[in-house]
């Protein structure tokens, strides 16, 4: 249970990037970019096979978010220079990323269980600190049992995920950064104010994918393989973090949502991690599970808003009533 | 400041739905000159805007702009020194963002922008002097949605957002249409005041010719794509609806249709 829980954690961090670059496009940018399936499994592809190569796992990782970056950048300007609507852009985006992922790996999949990656890197720096130790040792006076093979993964990415949600925020309040919420927002509004839209949408849509990249990047060094279906469905669990979360945490302003969004790709694996725990259900139903979680998030708060709506008009009327009666 | 010259615009050429929107227009603004424009539908008032703002882009034809050829800039290029408030009160401001933002976003209008903060202390009190002219207490809600504000408040936002940049020109295309007649009045009022602060070349496209006699120093009346009308500040205080109604009968044989360009 624990420890379940802990892995859902974990995870939920790493996916918490995908999530954040998904908030970009379809929050902010107000454009559902389904390049995310093809651009996390280009992250994970670039970054496996650098490192197979050779290339220090940093400098694999960046370059793997850089080329999710490029893809993005590519389904902005399909959109924008090609007046390609932009549902369409992403799939097409998408489905050509599938090709130029198998031929960036060559195979379907590719293990890097041999190789150093940021996890074992990291791994080594973490168990010389002790910290392990410690932590699991208050556990064991608490009664616990099973206890967790490193809390090294949890802590860095819960730090990594923190520092980017800042930049996030920091970003989304420079000029560059209002004028691309105004392109979100009143694309006629802010060209009226020198902003070049398709210069911004661009940007964006390359920015959010470069962070689903960066994802799929850590995700490969985590699982310890990269394959060419692992982005499949990769856009809806982006969708259910963002919308859980919102619904869950708000999103007044954009400290508010980024947070949300992080919260709600967490709670997403512990829902899942949960739901896969019964007995009727397999791994396989996983999509199933994330499909009706994000109509259930998207459907639910209308109708606790219409039953509210419903009960308060009710009241009023009962109110009227017996001051009608009351009079007679 | 604003000349246009040999402006033609044709929408559909060659189909059945041919129109000749704009029929060679010829049309000059001396520096600190507002000009009020009026005309029925279909009389050529919006596209000649959108000639000049770089919405469309004109058949044939120069437009300079305080001496700079703008017909081959994109819109966003040339929205740096045109100012533009449009009819619809929602149009000039981003709803989901607060009104801070929004200044900041129109500040950094005639500037490069940068990955520097766009609000900061500075800028924040500048912004509260500005919002003080508006004199509806916006000042104090700096940080609200703009989403959140009544259609008034947002024209008059969207009003001060076009113009405290200083821009060469001011393109108004019937920003008070839209609004109830206390709301249109203080629009009004504040773009007389503003326009005059700033000093600024203006363009004002209406419905309204009492609101056409009333502003700016200069008349010009349009029809069919042309510019029948050109009347001066002097000629044009002592004119009345019905000397344009005349006027206009005078010069095209007859009656003027439209009865909403009286109403407005």
């Amino acid at each position: 249970m624990f420890l379940s829980l802990f892995g859902a954690v974990e995870t939920g961090a790493i996916y918490a990037i995908m999530a954040l670059g998904v908030y970009l496009s379809f929050r902010v940018l107000d454009f559902p970019d389904l390049t995310v399936d093809g651009s996390f499994v280009t992250g994970a592809a670039v970054t496996a096979v650098m490192i197979m190569n050779g290339t220090s796992p940093l400098m694999a990782t960046v370059l793997g978010a850089l080329a999710g970056f490029l893809a993005g950048c590519i389904t902005g300007i399909i959109h924008t220079k090609g007046n390609v609507n932009n549902l369409l852009s992403g799939i097409l985006m998408m489905i050509a990323l599938y090709s130029i992922n198998l031929r960036v790996m060559g195979s379907p999949q590719i293990s890097l269980m041999n190789d150093d990656t940021l996890k074992t890197q990291w791994g080594d720096i973490w168990d010389a600190t002790g910290i392990d130790g410690v932590l699991n040792g208050m556990l064991e006076t608490f009664g616990m049992e099973k206890l967790p093979s490193t809390w090294g993964i949890v802590i860095i990415m819960l730090l990594v995920i923190f520092l980017i949600k800042f930049l996030t925020d920091y970003f989304l309040k420079t000029e560059v950064g209002l004028a691309l919420r105004a392109t979100g927002d009143n694309q006629r509004m802010i060209r009226s104010f020198s902003a070049n839209t398709d210069v911004l949408i661009i940007l964006g849509i390359g920015l959010s994918n470069g962070l689903v990249a960066l994802s799929g990047a850590l995700i490969a060094q985590h699982g310890g393989f990269s394959d060419a279906g692992m982005g499949i469905g990769m856009i809806i669990i982006g969708l259910a973090s963002v919308i859980i979360g919102e619904a869950l945490f708000g999103a007044k302003t954009i400290a508010r949502a980024t947070f949300a969004v992080i919260l709600g790709s967490i709670i997403y694996r512990v829902v899942v991690t949960f739901a896969l725990r019964a007995d009727f259900l397999e791994a396989g139903d996983m999509k199933l599970i994330t499909a009706l979680l994000v109509i259930i998030a998207l459907v639910m708060p209308k109708i606790v808003q219409r039953r509210k709506e419903k009960r308060r008009r009710l009241a009023k009327r009962r109110a009227l009533e017996t001051e009608v009666s009351e009079h007679a | 400041m604003l000349n246009v010259e040999q402006i033609a615009v044709t929408f559909n050429e060659g189909t059945p739905d041919e129109k000749r929107a704009l029929k060679q227009i010829n049309l000059e603004l001396k520096k600190g000159e507002f000009v009020t424009v009026i005309g029925g539908n279909g009389a050529g008032k919006s596209t000649l805007m959108n000639v000049i703002s770089g919405n469309l882009i004109a058949d044939v034809g120069n437009i300079t702009i305080n001496d700079k050829k703008v017909e081959g800039l994109a819109e966003y290029k040339r929205s740096r020194f045109i100012g533009r408030v449009f009819q619809d009160p929602m149009a000039g401001t981003a709803p989901s963002m607060t009104i801070e933002e929004n200044l900041a976003i129109a500040f950094s209008r005639d500037k490069l922008r940068n990955i520097r903060p766009g609000v900061n202390k500075k800028r924040k009190e500048i912004f509260k002097e500005y919002l003080q002219t508006l004199h509806l207490g916006l000042e104090n809600r700096l940080n609200a949605r703009v989403g959140l504000l009544s259609g008034g408040e947002r024209q008059a936002l969207s009003l001060l957002m076009a113009t405290f940049t200083e821009p060469e020109i001011l393109l108004l295309d019937e920003h008070t249409a839209a609004l109830d007649p206390a709301r249109a009045e203080l629009i009004t009022d504040l773009t007389t005041e503003i326009v005059k602060k700033f000093d600024l070349t203006t363009l004002m496209v209406t419905h309204n010719m009492q609101q056409a006699l009333d502003m700016g120093t200069r008349l010009i009346m349009m029809d069919q794509g042309q510019i029948i009308l050109d009347i001066g500040e002097e000629e044009k205080q002592q004119l009345t609806i019905k000397d344009l109604m005349n006027e206009f009968q005078k010069i095209r044989g007859h009656q003027m249709v439209s009865d909403e360009a009286v109403l407005g």
